[in-house]
């Protein structure tokens, strides 16, 4: 597409009106490995594809937890994503240390937003090339909160980002009005299972994807990879229904994951052989 | 002409002693749980202890603004240590922060007198004590506070530290078991109360070891 004319720098207009280095941000959000999330009344889950450069490194970190309450997933550009989560945890402390009660998640990502709309408006700076799904817990509830390059923020149920995510958008489309009164567990389900969508053919196992979990009474937690396997396994032995399994089987799989988890882990490695290696 | 001397001061002391113990695979520290200033108790229920990390526990004497700052900036740094380093920070090195912590306000000092206690990396007891500006040392036993001068010549009369200057090194941790540490807090600030006007109430005492950290009272003289 030819833009190149008024692209050079991000304080420059286009005929049209758009501004296409922020734009290019953007698209930088979209080549990053996918990134979703959803919510119901109480809970928030975000999940995310593990990419790795080789079969011989670890892949990055895409889910930062910020505070107890409020836990952050990202595509694009992980290193301004890594800063950014920085920027948030500082926020977090600090209001927490004035007031003495955890940061609204609507005030952080509104901060975040127009961290973001600075960078759209200064000659000497570029946009931030990542998006963030903010997930959190408030006063009013469980939230999940969209925050683009562009320095715009949305509210949502539930979103993918990043690279075949429209494949999970439309999985969580069809499914979305259930969310709000779904369990945990059924919640992190659906989160795997979006995953799964932008996965795209591969082989769905724990070591590729990372599941993270804030709720009412349940602080923002990484799903540890045995966890996550027994979830995978309930509903691929189910083959291509909707996953049957009740609540008793799901909690007690996890009670036995800890014991569970590192031989799965280890049984995973060995049997798949090139699993990359987690830190 | 006579140098000029300030009408106000920016520190109280509320008062109240300190103490903690180490041992082989457990750590006590305990305080009283009175506050007061001058003459007048403020509070027979103030808790003077904070838990700052998994297995390390503070107790602090002093201005307790002061102790209550100092408390709240310690943790917001173990939350960030926590983000960056994705583990508890050990007893050691919240003792090497404290001390920063403290000697940073070394010409506004917090008016704090410490005691920190918990489980080192391999799980032994280990107390540090320190000065209101962030002199500090790894002992096996220690007091603070208004009591300190009653309490710590009979803590040594009992637990007989070998002195750190001997060698060949010699372990500071008592050998004393877990109930018998208690016993004797409980021993040392029962005696304590009795003379030092600011100690008394009723006694917090803090127990960490393996299975985590425990919280037990005991009632002292209110007078």
């Amino acid at each position: 597409m030819f833009r190149n004319q008024y692209d050079t720098d991000v304080t420059t207009w286009s005929p049209a009106g758009r501004l296409f280095q922020v734009e290019y941000a953007m698209e930088a959000v979209k080549q990053g490995s996918a990134a979703i999330g959803l919510r119901s009344k109480t809970h928030v889950v975000l999940g995310c594809v593990n990419k790795a450069n080789s079969e011989l490194s670890s892949h990055q970190k895409k889910i930062f937890k910020v505070d107890d309450h409020i836990g952050v997933a990202i595509a694009g550009l992980t290193a301004d994503g890594r800063v950014l989560s920085r920027y948030m945890r500082n926020e977090c402390i600090n209001y927490s240390f004035t007031y003495e009660s955890p940061l609204p998640v609507g005030r952080l990502v509104v901060q975040l937003a127009d961290k973001a709309q600075v960078c759209t408006q200064r000659s000497w700076k570029r946009p931030y090339g990542v998006g963030l799904l903010v997930a959190g817990l408030d006063e009013s509830g469980a939230h999940l909160y969209y925050n683009c390059p562009s320095g715009n923020y949305f509210e949502y149920q539930a979103f993918a980002i990043g690279s075949r995510s429209q494949a999970a958008k439309t999985y969580l489309e069809r499914r979305f009005e259930n969310f709000t009164d779904s369990s945990r567990d059924d919640l992190v389900k659906d989160a795997i299972m979006a995953i799964r969508e932008t996965l795209q053919g591969e082989t769905l196992k724990s070591s590729i994807c990372t599941i993270a979990v804030v709720g009412v009474g349940e602080p923002f937690h990484v799903l540890d990879q045995g966890t996550v396997q027994q979830i995978i396994d309930t509903f691929e032995t189910a083959a291509e229904q909707e996953d049957p399994a009740t609540e008793p089987d799901a909690a007690t799989g996890q009670e036995a994951a800890a014991e569970q988890g590192t031989a799965a882990d280890q049984g995973g490695s060995t049997d798949e052989g090139a699993a990359p290696m987690d830190i | 002409m006579p140098k000029e001397q300030a009408n106000w001061s920016p520190y109280d002391n509320n008062g109240g002693s300190c103490v903690a113990v180490a041992g082989a695979d457990y750590c006590v520290i305990a305080a009283d749980t009175r506050m007061s200033t001058g003459y007048n108790i403020l509070t027979r229920d103030y808790s003077k202890i904070c838990k700052l990390a998994d297995k390390c526990v503070m107790a602090s004497s002093g201005f307790q603004a002061d102790v209550k700052a100092l408390q709240k900036h310690l943790a917001a740094r173990h939350l960030i240590y926590q983000h960056q380093h994705n583990k508890q920070m050990s007893c050691p090195a919240m003792a090497q922060l404290l001390s920063n912590t403290l000697y940073y306000k070394r010409f506004f000092p917090y008016y704090s007198f410490n005691v920190l206690g918990g489980l080192d990396n391999e799980g032994k007891g280990c107390v540090f004590t320190y000065d209101a500006v962030g002199s500090y040392e790894k002992v096996g036993y220690s007091s603070q506070g208004s009591g300190s001068t009653l309490i710590m010549p009979f803590l040594d009369n009992q637990l007989k530290s070998p002195s750190p200057l001997l060698l060949p090194a010699q372990d500071a941790v008592t050998p004393l078991a877990e109930a018998e540490a208690i016993d004797l807090v409980k021993t040392v600030f029962a005696s304590a109360s009795e003379r030092d006007i600011y100690t008394g109430d009723k006694l917090e005492i803090v127990v960490i070891n393996a299975d985590g950290i425990r919280r037990e009272y005991m009632d002292l003289r209110k007078d």
